[in-house]
């Protein structure tokens, strides 16, 4: 096992350089100067340009750039934002944890309702149920997530006043906050009705992240179960008289759960461009926006800082998958 | 992990949670956050809402709802006869904010004005470089040029020495740019090797004290009860940061907010005929215009350049790009600056006349480019929309039109090159309220080639601005100013499109609160019934 956590852990490093690369070269190759942007239509004189050339490092050959950028990157200074003029480390991780939380309990909900429903459905395969589920999930995976947000602002909060229209917490509400996480920071901070009111907020943009996610996991799990329904070993334990709930339960989804823990971990990666639209529309302070905003502006340390830490828990995610699998599977281990 | 809340300590802060539902609390629904709460630092209107406004005061400032310039923390000044010397007498007994990292020994005097602009242009001030500190606007409005020094005569008086006369120069010194700081501060938080605290936890002398802020989520304020002014009329202001706009009306309309900004204009009416909500507006101090490449034939012929704008439907574009937020246009400068020129008589709407005089100028089968930003602004909030109905337009009168676009770097800077192939969508929002601001900026002689579009440089009109430059008074500037602008309409170097209209929505029980057309929210003197 370890040697295989090894080996997985190796292709680790080529792909963070390779990151440092792609992040450094995909801001730079899009059109416009990020002086001239800043300056915006009020302009500036050449000599103020170049000044402001010398003052970012424009001025030097792109390799050096890239070289001290790498270097910075190694010592774990990502640069200043050029709009804020904070350090980007510090931006980052003040807004990563209202992305984690509200990734996190999207997936949740995604994987609570979708692991159910594509169970449901592969034993009832070509029912009612089955095609009820189907068909929903295939409209859930095809919702823009612009219009369903809204469509849930104002049903929920607009007409049936059930949940607020954005945000992360009743404004009368003001604590420290310590993790970033605000469940946890307001249950910390002991004050009655911040808990529940963290809770009512995080309703809508869980369900509006989540449902993309749901509905891939609910089809693919049904799929995946479909496969493993129908082989042998299966055959067998029904032949062996083990209960309905102890084939599928046990036996089937043990093995469906390999692709399903891909999607799952794939799935990061749409969550986080989810989170974009998601985090505008409620107002939700993560990353999601920042880098968004950043690229209009071409805020270059704050673009490939962003997309440097996002890929290194793309990837970081993925790696625990990839030990998941030798987990679940001890022939994948093996080879 | 650097959780960017600042706190003012604990007690307090349960303290107010504790006395909020007592308490008035206006709650702003913004469409940003702000870049950071240092003002001179950056140049955008969301950081000066949440920055210069509420926290900080500058020398002069405009009066809310005008922009008219009027005492602040300098309570008169005057300037010698030749106009290179300004001096300020300092308002006495102004208190600047605590915070639990500072609390002033003293009231704000001399040493802080110098502070303020010296960190700003003079490159050894320790404060020159930090944050990153670019000093745009002090750079934009001239003043390493224009500021020679500045001397503290005593305690309470500066005097500013220029190297050249500027009426505008008491106008730049209400600009959010110059907003004064406190020394005190500034120099114990060098001490403390933490000098962007400046920047991050602001101390100012204004109506409201910067409590927290969460970035990208909400900023709170408490009212300053030591204020030298007419005191806040709430106790606490909060900015709940909601960047789309159907939120924003969403959360005014459940109560989450009192105020909001930026509506969408096609989402005006239902709140004009919402019981819930009162919409307020105004036009902007901006104008979106086409700016013919004058250098380039046949856009060098005055007369050209009149029939190409009289075959322009401003209305129709009023009404499709803006959808009503906006209104047509005539003069470079919008109807609330001061020296706008009413009896201008704009070029009708005639495209039968416009084809004649195209032919009595020898022009057949023309054919041009129009450029269309890549960007909304408020000044024109679909260039692409405009671009295709000018088009159309121009075509019915014999000019084929091809529309081309940039990403906004790009058409920044090819659009002011002077052998530049086409007329260019492009727009502009005032920063002092002062004439010269539109005028010189965009027409100018000394702007060929940079914000000059039109590359149009015209003696008559250049002298007039010149003159009109280095005289003291309004009442003597204005008649100079308006006659700039009838010579701007005789030689037509643009086609004036539109003014936009800014809208604010904000719920029945607000009261007090002022558009103000300089394009700022301002909340001090906004209660609730």
């Amino acid at each position: 096992m370890l040697k295989y956590f090894g080996s997985r852990l190796l292709t680790f490093l080529p792909t963070f350089i390779g990151v440092t690369l792609i992040s450094f070269a995909f801001i730079r190759v899009l059109p416009g100067d990020p002086i001239i942007v800043m300056a915006g239509e009020r302009g500036l004189t050449e000599a103020r340009y170049a000044e402001l050339m010398t003052q970012f490092g424009f001025d030097q050959p792109i390799y050096v750039q890239y070289w001290d950028y790498f270097i910075g990157v190694l010592q774990g200074d990502l640069g200043q934002s050029f709009v804020t003029k904070k350090p980007v480390w510090d931006e980052f991780f003040s807004l990563f944890p209202a992305t984690l939380e509200l990734s996190i309990c999207a997936m949740i909900f995604a994987v609570l309702l979708g692991l159910p429903a594509g169970i449901i459905a592969a034993v009832n395969r070509g029912k009612f149920l089955d095609r009820a589920l189907m068909s929903t999930a295939l409209v859930g995976y095809s919702m823009p997530i612009f219009w369903w947000a809204l469509l849930l602002i104002i049903v929920f909060s607009g007409n049936l006043n059930w949940t607020p229209v954005s945000g992360r917490i009743d404004l009368i509400y003001y604590f420290p906050s310590a993790s970033g996480f605000i469940l946890i920071d307001s249950l910390a901070s002991g004050q009655k009705g911040a808990f529940l009111s963290a809770v009512r907020h995080l309703i809508l943009p869980t369900l509006v992240l989540g449902t993309i996610p749901l509905a891939v996991i609910a089809r693919q799990t049904r799929s995946a179960m479909l496969e493993v329904l129908g082989e042998d070993y299966i055959r067998t334990a029904r032949a062996k008289g083990l209960t309905p709930a102890r084939i599928n339960g046990i036996h089937a989804l043990r093995n469906a759960l390999i692709p399903v823990i891909t999607v799952i971990g794939l799935s990061v990666g749409t969550l986080l461009a989810g989170a974009i639209l998601t985090e505008t529309i409620f107002s939700w302070p993560g990353i999601g926006k920042w880098m968004v905003d950043s690229i209009f502006r071409r805020d270059y340390p704050v673009v490939q800082g962003g997309l440097l830490l996002i890929a290194v828990m793309v990837m970081v995610v993925n790696l625990t998958v990839d030990v998941l699998y030798g987990v679940i599977n001890p022939k994948i281990r093996k080879r | 992990m650097n959780i960017k809340t600042n706190i003012s300590g604990l007690a307090f802060a349960l303290a107010f949670a504790a006395s909020a539902a007592s308490a008035q609390t206006l709650v702003y629904c913004s469409e940003g956050s702000p870049e950071g709460f240092d003002p001179a630092l950056y140049t955008s209107g969301t950081t000066f809402d949440a920055s210069s406004h509420p926290i900080y005061n500058q020398l002069a400032q405009f009066k809310v709802g005008t922009t008219e310039v009027v005492p602040g923390l300098a309570e008169s000044w005057e300037i010698s006869a030749d106009g290179k010397e300004v001096t300020f007498h300092l308002r006495k007994g102004v208190k600047f904010h605590s915070n639990a990292k500072f609390t002033p020994s003293r009231d704000f005097n001399a040493d802080d004005v110098i502070f303020s602009f010296n960190r700003q242009g003079n490159a050894d001030n320790p404060y020159n470089k930090v944050s990153g500190g670019t000093w745009e606007y002090y750079a934009g409005m001239s003043m390493p040029d224009l500021l020679k020094s500045i001397e503290k005569v005593d305690d309470y008086t500066v005097i500013f020495h220029l190297n050249h006369p500027e009426a505008p120069f008491i106008a730049d010194m209400a600009m959010d740019f110059a907003s004064i700081m406190s020394a005190e501060y500034a120099d114990k938080m060098l001490k403390a090797g933490t000098p962007e605290m400046l920047n991050q936890a602001p101390i100012g002398t204004g109506p409201f004290i910067f409590q927290a802020y969460q970035k990208d989520a909400v900023i709170r304020y408490l009212r300053n009860d030591a204020y030298w002014g007419p005191k806040a009329k709430v106790d606490s202001l909060v900015f709940a940061i909601t960047p789309d706009a159907s939120v924003r009306y969403q959360k005014v309309q459940a109560g989450e907010c009192h105020v909001m900004a930026y509506p969408n204009p096609a989402d005006v009416q239902a709140m004009k005929d919402d019981p819930n909500t009162v919409v307020m507006e105004q036009e902007g101090l901006n104008v979106g215009y086409l700016a013919y490449n004058t250098k380039v034939a046949p856009f060098d012929n005055p007369k050209v350049r009149k029939a190409l704008n009289m075959a322009i439907d401003k209305q129709a574009i009023i009404d499709v790009v803006f959808q009503g937020s906006g209104q047509i246009a005539k003069n470079p400068i919008p109807p609330t600056m001061w020296s706008y020129n009413n009896a201008v008589v704009d070029d009708p709407y005639d495209p039968a006349a416009a084809k004649e005089a195209l032919a009595n100028e020898g022009v057949k089968d023309l054919k041009m480019k129009i450029w269309a930003m890549p960007v909304q602004r408020p000044y024109n909030p679909n260039a692409r929309r405009m671009a295709e109905l000018m088009q159309a337009d121009f075509a019915k009168v014999g000019v084929e039109v091809e529309v081309v676009s940039y990403e906004w770097g790009e058409y920044l800077s090819r659009s002011k090159e002077l052998d530049r192939d086409g007329a260019v969508l492009l727009g502009w929002t005032g920063d002092n309220g002062d004439p010269d601001n539109f005028l010189a900026v965009l027409l100018g002689c000394d702007g060929v080639g940079a914000s000059n579009r039109a590359q149009w440089c015209y003696k008559p009109f250049d002298d007039l601005l010149k003159e009109a430059k280095v005289l003291p008074t309004q009442a003597e500037r204005t008649p100079l100013y308006e006659q700039a602008q009838v010579i701007f309409k005789q030689q037509a170097p643009w086609a004036t499109i539109a003014h936009s209209v800014v809208f604010m929505t904000m719920r029945p029980e607000v009261e007090g609160y002022v558009v103000h057309p300089l394009g700022g929210h301002i909340f001090d003197q906004v209660g609730l019934k």
